[in-house]
């Protein structure tokens, strides 16, 4: 190390412009840094201070149960001031470990990185709970709720992975999302059938992709411009309509028959996990095996495999007589139809009719969960539950009044994407040729 | 491996916008033979290639297999004809693993199209034993070597039953070893009836392998060689004039040496060390060749001096000044011109004028600029200026520099780079996918800075280049400096040089070699000036 | 002659590679500036915009630009979308839909329905912004283009940073978030601070454009530092800044004495911009200091080494690096800038036209910002003139709710069109039947052609 001399030159430009021969070298040099462990280690030292040495001495109590299940369990009662430090001593421990792996050059694996996230939240929910004037709140609510919040995100985020894996930028998650909002209250009130609703919300969310698809491919305009322009546009059209024509008839128009949750017999008893696997409305259902089928899809099957070669070199699929276009073309439909079905959530189950921007900015959510799961539809899904949590706990802490702001909760998504960017996924970047028109000669 | 199918071109025709790349080529490929396409860079021997492949409609002319015309509307069709390809910058997606690589686009499937990569793994192995390949199929090709990163292109075409396979400048990025393994490869690929389309601008290597020869120049179809005809007559034609190895110029007057590199080692970001502990010096008014295969280091080497690499250690000075660790603003206000090998992403702005990308490095010096304030005047006076000195061929000053053709291009980024007072000339490449005419001017005007008096530094990985420009040749073998020779050099010690094998077992030792240079250099100086 | 001419694959080939096989097409030009943020993406990708030289490029050049070009391009963009947006007034008016009731027995009766929702909703709009007759004074029928002045002041300073960033191959969406950090601060200087008249406004706009330029600069730091794609982060920092205002909005220190809402103090007088043309307008001096925002951004990007350095970074980072450049310098000074710029519409708002701090204090400027540096093409006057556009749009929205009922919504509809259409240029001329005579035939066609003249070669 002592003969290195390290000038304190800016990085160098991302590659890409050599061929694929540099890029190949370039991403398969993935130099085992610092930043990782550093960052670690700060959050620990953040988690010691913070919510161990100077957390609350309250007992927070965590309830386990809710009355539906069939059997029930005692709440878990932590103090505060021992729990947080336990726990905060245990994420040092996973930080000293990424610093020791570091020092033999080594990479931290993946699953430090979430435990710590887990251990880090646990932590962080213990002090929250410890500090707040009634210390307790219900665990399994707080968690089904969070999935509960999860479902537009996955859906949304999901959507995106299907773009990305292609090779087009989807940044008009969010104008999907609201674009299948809008059609699934219109149709399911019209139709008074849900079902119909939700099946218009696909479609929706597939048209909205085919402006996508149909500009950034044919008209090689800009991906990210046609992203940003079409949330404005889905916006604008919702808004006018709704003000237009749903706003004059509302009953008519505007009162969707919703989807209830599904309640599965006995297994939806089962304390925690029944509410957020067995009883889901539909689109909860859905959900789950969307998730499923996504990542099966991708990397199990022939469909999955040519994705992936023209997300991450299109010229390497077109010698194989792959058609890159028109590949990219349908996923990118497929994905609109996915957050379509997404969208449908908001008027189908969150609530019983539709408001204007109702989907609220929760796109760029899932675009940032998209980022966080690293591309990949589990990775997503884990990440759109993490921020699912968040947006549960910021409602929460405001009723059981706790010292933190709740604007610092609804932030947390944000900062946390901010963080996995710049930091723990640093440059570990989607597929290569994503953001790239494909032009043939 | 049972089919055995002719080929044929005819009257093929492929133009880019005014630009006629491919002129009327005929072409007979016949079964079971080795055909190699002969031609400069830049002939259009790629683009007939990609014409075969689908790739690339004709603009006229058709393909015939077995005398039937047939029509190729992708790859897919190609490939269907039994055709496969090996392209020059290899199509394998680096995150995938061999064998997903090698199923892409055929990929052979269970029930509901999930894809069975066992299959696929057992026909890599079948081949890998046949054609002795050692290739994993479960590697990452991002981690495999470039020799075996082309076996698995060429395993991809096999499995798809390819019975003519094209091979596009397999050789650039190999080792001479690894070029003479590739070449028995392609004699395994023949006996077992494979018709093999090489393509190539490398003399020796098509004499040895072709059963035919088609030479191309300038788009067209120039003749057809034995592989028995002599070298010199092979590049005369392959260049259309008889071809003088040696350039007109006078020898090095070498003054004081003011450009040294001691122990340089750079490392990658994945921990390799593509330059390793090299030392060597220029002296004022010589001219420095670096010679060895693609991809040996030189490129680290020519960034470490300007700045670009990160991670660099040792020492770079220029008039005893120490480089290492400066910005490239810096090295450049130092006095080094720079010519980087790949123009057009490293030294120009395709979209900015052509008057811009002549002070692109200059634009926030005096006359150009005044504090911050740039003057478009003098700009545009400096790009008349230049344009006239070095000819270069646009419509404007204010053209785009991209829409240049290539050795304009060159022509432009030289000019920008000699149009100031150097202490240090470098040029990568600088005659790459340039024409004919160009070269020559451009190897004129190297000369002439030498010969003002500027140390000289030439990395070509064509040999030839090396040996008509260099008054000494430092050869590099995986980052190491294998040593440096004088300019009269044989092909066959360079060769080996670079291959890694230093010249012990002839007389000179790199240390001999310079003096020896040095004594013939110094006795002749009588016209050195003549080109300054 | 006969150079090489490799597969043009975007993948791994320079843009500006591709543009050079079409750089005849005129479809190039308008293509370009668009183009420029797909730098952002790839910066290495990035081609910049053809103007980018800005030294003369001889008048028939020029003449053919706008007769061919762009030029006609967007305006027929801008139609297009008027259209499509008049069709969308059209469908959701009752008479229109009566008359379609009876379509096939009097079709005429139909058509004139359309004809009149659309052109009543469009000439309210035009005197909401423009010009109103009925105004009892001249100064009344003015007002509507004052009015269009004003909203277009932070449309235009907000789309100059967004156009910047573009020049220099970043994708700024940050300007809301931008807005917001100015605002804040600008605000707090207005409220809590009481300085003397003169210094007290200085003082609001430097800590404005200082808010601006450390959030927008912040994005650069990181990317600069991390790789972190701007996108990705403008964004994040939108909703951080937004989240941090609500904050800020329910604390002591910003909120209202006495006010349960989120509201701040309102500013002191020594601390608004004066307003232009007496208390009879809205319109302030921040509307001269957008003209003079433009000026200098015009000087920086196309007469100073910055904009020249900004400008070769966007369009080709690796060749501006090894012409000695600073990448990562560039790129934090020019998202520095350009939140400085986003940053002035911040203050435009508050010291402005709003007066007081509030969660709204960016409303949607922020986003517009994006579609106005898009529509200008990137280029500093091109930006100041879509601001206007916009402005107008958005003034004159309000008039055409009121007087119509058309709500305010088909504004976003004919703004994010417009865009679409001027990003696509071949869409436009197709839909204008105006395609260039050496159309490119279709790919069938032309494998056809090819196999019938090689036949008879």
């Amino acid at each position: 190390m002592s003969t290195t001399v390290s000038s304190s030159k800016p990085g160098k430009p991302q590659p890409g412009g050599k061929g694929p021969d540099t890029r190949a070298a370039a991403v398969s040099a993935k130099p085992v840094t610092w930043k990782t462990p550093v960052l670690l280690t700060a959050f620990g030292l953040v988690a010691l201070v913070f919510f161990g040495l100077l957390a609350p001495t309250q007992t927070a109590s965590f309830g386990i149960s809710t009355g539906s299940d069939f059997f029930q369990l005692p709440a878990v009662e932590v103090n505060a001031f021992a729990g947080g430090l336990v726990l905060s001593i245990l994420l040092l421990g996973l930080s000293g470990y990424a610093v020791y792996l570091k020092t033999k050059d080594r990479h931290v694996p993946g699953w430090l990185t979430v435990a710590f996230i887990v251990l880090f939240t646990a932590a962080f929910l213990i002090w929250v709970v410890g500090g707040a004037r009634t210390p307790s709140i219900s665990l399994a609510g707080l968690i089904a709720g969070s999935v509960t919040l999860a479902v537009p995100l996955v859906f949304g985020s999901l959507s995106g992975v299907l773009c990305e894996r292609v090779g087009v930028v989807n940044i008009a998650i969010e104008g999907q999302l609201l674009g299948g909002a809008f059609t699934a209250a219109i149709v399911a009130s019209v139709t008074q059938n849900p079902l119909i609703g939700l099946l218009a919300a696909a479609v929706a969310g597939a048209v909205v992709s085919m402006v996508l698809a149909l500009f950034s491919i044919k008209y090689l305009v800009n991906q990210i411009i046609v992203g940003v322009v079409l949330n404005v546009l889905v916006s604008g059209v919702t808004g006018f309509l709704f003000s237009t024509v749903m706003q004059e008839d509302s009953d008519r128009f505007n009162s969707p028959p919703g989807l209830d949750a599904i309640e599965i017999p006995v297994l939806s008893g089962i304390p925690i996990i029944g509410p957020i696997l067995f009883r889901q409305s539909l689109v909860g259902y859905l959900m789950y095996i969307a998730v499923l089928v996504v990542w099966v899809g991708l990397f199990k099957t022939r469909w999955g495999l040519r994705v992936r070669a023209v997300g991450e070199h299109p010229q390497a699929a077109d010698t194989l007589g792959i058609n890159v276009n028109a590949t990219r073309f349908w996923n990118v439909t497929l994905g609109g139809a996915v957050a379509g079905i997404g969208g449908s959530f908001f008027t189908l189950v969150a609530i019983d009719s539709f408001t204007k921007e109702i989907s609220g900015g929760r796109g760029f959510i899932a675009l940032a969960a998209l980022i966080f799961g690293r591309w990949n539809p589990i990775g997503a899904f884990f990440a759109a539950l993490l921020f699912g949590f968040a947006d549960n706990l910021q409602s929460i802490v405001t009723i059981i009044g706790t010292p933190v702001p709740s604007q610092f909760m609804a932030m947390l998504p944000y900062l946390v994407t901010v963080l996995a960017v710049a930091g723990l996924v640093g440059k570990s970047r989607g597929p290569a040729a994503s953001g790239i028109p494909y032009v043939k000669g | 491996m049972v089919r055995v199918l002719k080929l044929e071109l005819r009257g093929i025709t492929k133009r880019f916008g005014s630009l006629l790349a491919n002129d009327h080529i005929n072409l007979v490929v016949e079964p079971g033979q080795i055909h190699c396409l002969l031609g400069e860079n830049g002939a259009g021997k790629s683009t007939l290639m990609n014409v075969l492949y689908g790739l690339y409609e004709p603009s006229e002319g058709e393909i015939l297999i077995d005398d039937k015309p047939v029509s190729f509307r992708g790859p897919g069709d190609a490939m269907a004809a039994g055709i496969g390809m090996v392209h020059q910058h290899f199509m394998l997606v680096p995150v995938f693993t061999v064998a997903e690589n090698v199923a892409l686009g055929a990929e052979p499937t269970k029930a509901a199209r999930f894809l069975d990569l066992d299959a696929t793994r057992s026909r890599i192995k079948e081949i890998s034993d046949q054609y002795g390949f050692d290739v994993d199929p479960d590697a990452l090709v991002e981690d495999l070597p470039v020799g075996v990163q082309q076996r698995v292109e060429i395993i991809k075409a096999l499995v798809r039953n390819a019975n003519v396979l094209i091979l596009d400048e397999p050789t650039a990025v190999l080792t001479p070893q690894e070029t003479d393994e590739l070449l028995d490869i392609m004699r395994q690929l023949k006996a077992s009836g494979t018709s093999i389309v090489f393509i190539s601008h490398k003399l020796r290597e098509v004499k040895e392998v072709s059963d035919t020869i088609t030479v191309i120049r300038r788009g067209k179809v120039v003749g057809t060689a034995d592989p028995a005809a002599s070298t010199t007559d092979l590049a005369s034609m392959m260049v259309g004039r008889a071809v003088s190895l040696v350039l007109d110029k006078a020898p090095a007057r070498p003054q004081e040496k003011t450009f040294e590199v001691r122990d340089l080692t750079v490392i990658a970001p994945n921990g390799q060390h593509v330059v390793d502990g090299l030392s060597l010096d220029i002296s004022r008014g010589e001219i420095l060749a670096v010679a060895g295969v693609q991809g040996n280091g030189q490129t680290e080497l020519t960034e470490a001096i300007l700045g670009l690499q990160e991670r660099v250690s040792g020492s770079v000075r220029l008039d005893g000044k120490e480089l290492v660790g400066r910005s490239v603003k810096e090295v450049l206000d130092a006095g080094v011109g720079f010519v980087p090998e790949d123009r057009k992403v490293d030294g120009l702005v395709g979209t900015f004028s052509v008057a811009e990308n002549l002070v692109l490095d200059l634009y926030d010096k005096p006359p150009f600029a005044k504090g911050i304030s740039m003057s478009p005047a003098k700009i545009m006076e400096n790009a008349k200026a230049r344009i006239g000195e070095f000819d270069v061929r646009t419509p404007s000053a204010a053209a785009a520099a991209g829409t240049l053709s290539g050795g304009n291009q060159q022509k432009l980024v030289m000019a920008r780079e000699l149009s100031r007072p150097l202490r240090l000339f470098i040029a990568s490449q600088p005659t790459r996918g340039v024409d004919v005419g160009s070269i020559e001017f451009l190897h004129r005007r190297i000369v002439a800075e030498r010969d003002q008096g500027t140390p000289v530094m030439i990395v070509s990985t064509e040999l030839d280049e090396v040996m008509e420009l260099a008054d000494r040749i430092a050869v590099l073998y995986k980052g190491k400096l294998v040593g440096v020779v004088p300019a009269g050099t044989s092909r066959d010690v360079l060769g080996l040089m670079m291959a890694g094998i230093p010249p012990e077992e002839h007389s000179h030792s790199p240390q001999a070699g310079q003096a020896a240079g040095r004594t013939t250099i110094n006795t002749s100086d009588a016209e050195g000036g003549d080109h300054a | 002659m006969p150079e090489k001419h490799p597969p043009k694959h975007a993948a791994n080939e320079p843009a500006g590679n591709a543009q050079e096989a079409t750089s005849a097409d005129e479809s190039t030009a308008a293509v370009v500036s668009v183009d420029t943020a797909g730098g952002a993406m790839e910066p290495s990708a990035v081609p910049a915009t053809a103007q980018s030289g800005q030294l003369p490029g001889g008048p028939d050049t020029l003449l053919r630009r706008i007769f061919t070009g762009s030029g006609m391009v967007s305006v027929l963009a801008v139609l297009l979308a008027l259209i499509i947006g008049g069709l969308l007034i059209a469908s959701t008016d009752e008479r229109v839909a009566t008359a379609a009731g009876y379509f096939l027995a009097r079709p005429t009766d139909f058509l004139t329905a359309v004809w009149d929702a659309a052109t009543r909703s469009y000439l309210a709009l035009f005197q909401g912004s423009v010009f109103n007759p009925r105004g009892n004074s001249v100064a009344a029928q003015f007002a509507p283009f004052m009015e269009t002045l004003t909203i277009a002041t932070p449309l235009i300073t907000a789309g100059l940073g967004v156009a910047l960033a573009f020049r220099a191959g970043l994708f700024n969406i940050g300007a809301q978030g931008q807005i917001i950090v100015a605002g804040i601060l600008a605000a707090w200087v207005g409220f809590a601070l009481h300085l003397p008249l003169g210094l007290h406004l200085l003082l609001v706009l430097v800590a404005g454009i200082i808010g601006g330029a450390f959030w927008g600069g912040l994005v650069g730091l990181l990317k600069a530092r991390t790789g972190a794609h701007e996108v990705i982060l403008t964004i994040m920092f939108n909703y951080i800044a937004l989240y941090f205002l609500r904050y800020l909005l329910n604390t002591p220190a910003f909120q209202r004495p006495g006010e349960a809402n989120p509201i701040s103090p309102i500013l002191d007088p020594t601390a608004v911009y004066p307003q232009i043309f007496g208390t009879q307008y809205r319109l302030h001096l921040g509307f001269l200091l957008a003209i003079a925002a433009t000026v200098v951004v015009w000087w920086l990007l196309n007469r100073s080494t910055v904009g020249f350095e900004f400008r070769a970074v966007g369009a080709n980072p690796k060749a501006a690096q090894t012409a000695g450049i600073n990448v990562s310098r560039s790129t934090i000074l020019v998202m520095a800038l350009a939140g400085g710029l986003a940053g002035m519409s911040g203050v435009a708002q508050v010291a402005g036209t709003e007066k007081v701090l509030t969660d709204g204090v960016a409303a949607t400027y922020g986003f517009d910002a994006i579609t106005v540096a898009l529509l200008g093409r990137s280029t500093p006057w091109g930006t100041f003139a879509a601001g206007l556009l916009f402005g107008a749009f958005r003034a004159g929205a309000v008039q055409m709710q009121i007087q119509t009922g058309t709500p305010i919504d088909i504004v976003l509809v004919v703004q994010s069109l417009i865009v679409l259409f001027i990003a696509a240029p071949p869409l436009v001329r197709a839909i204008f039947g105006l395609n260039p005579r050496r159309r490119k035939p279709a790919r069938a066609a032309r494998s056809r052609e090819a196999a019938t003249t090689g036949g008879a070669a």
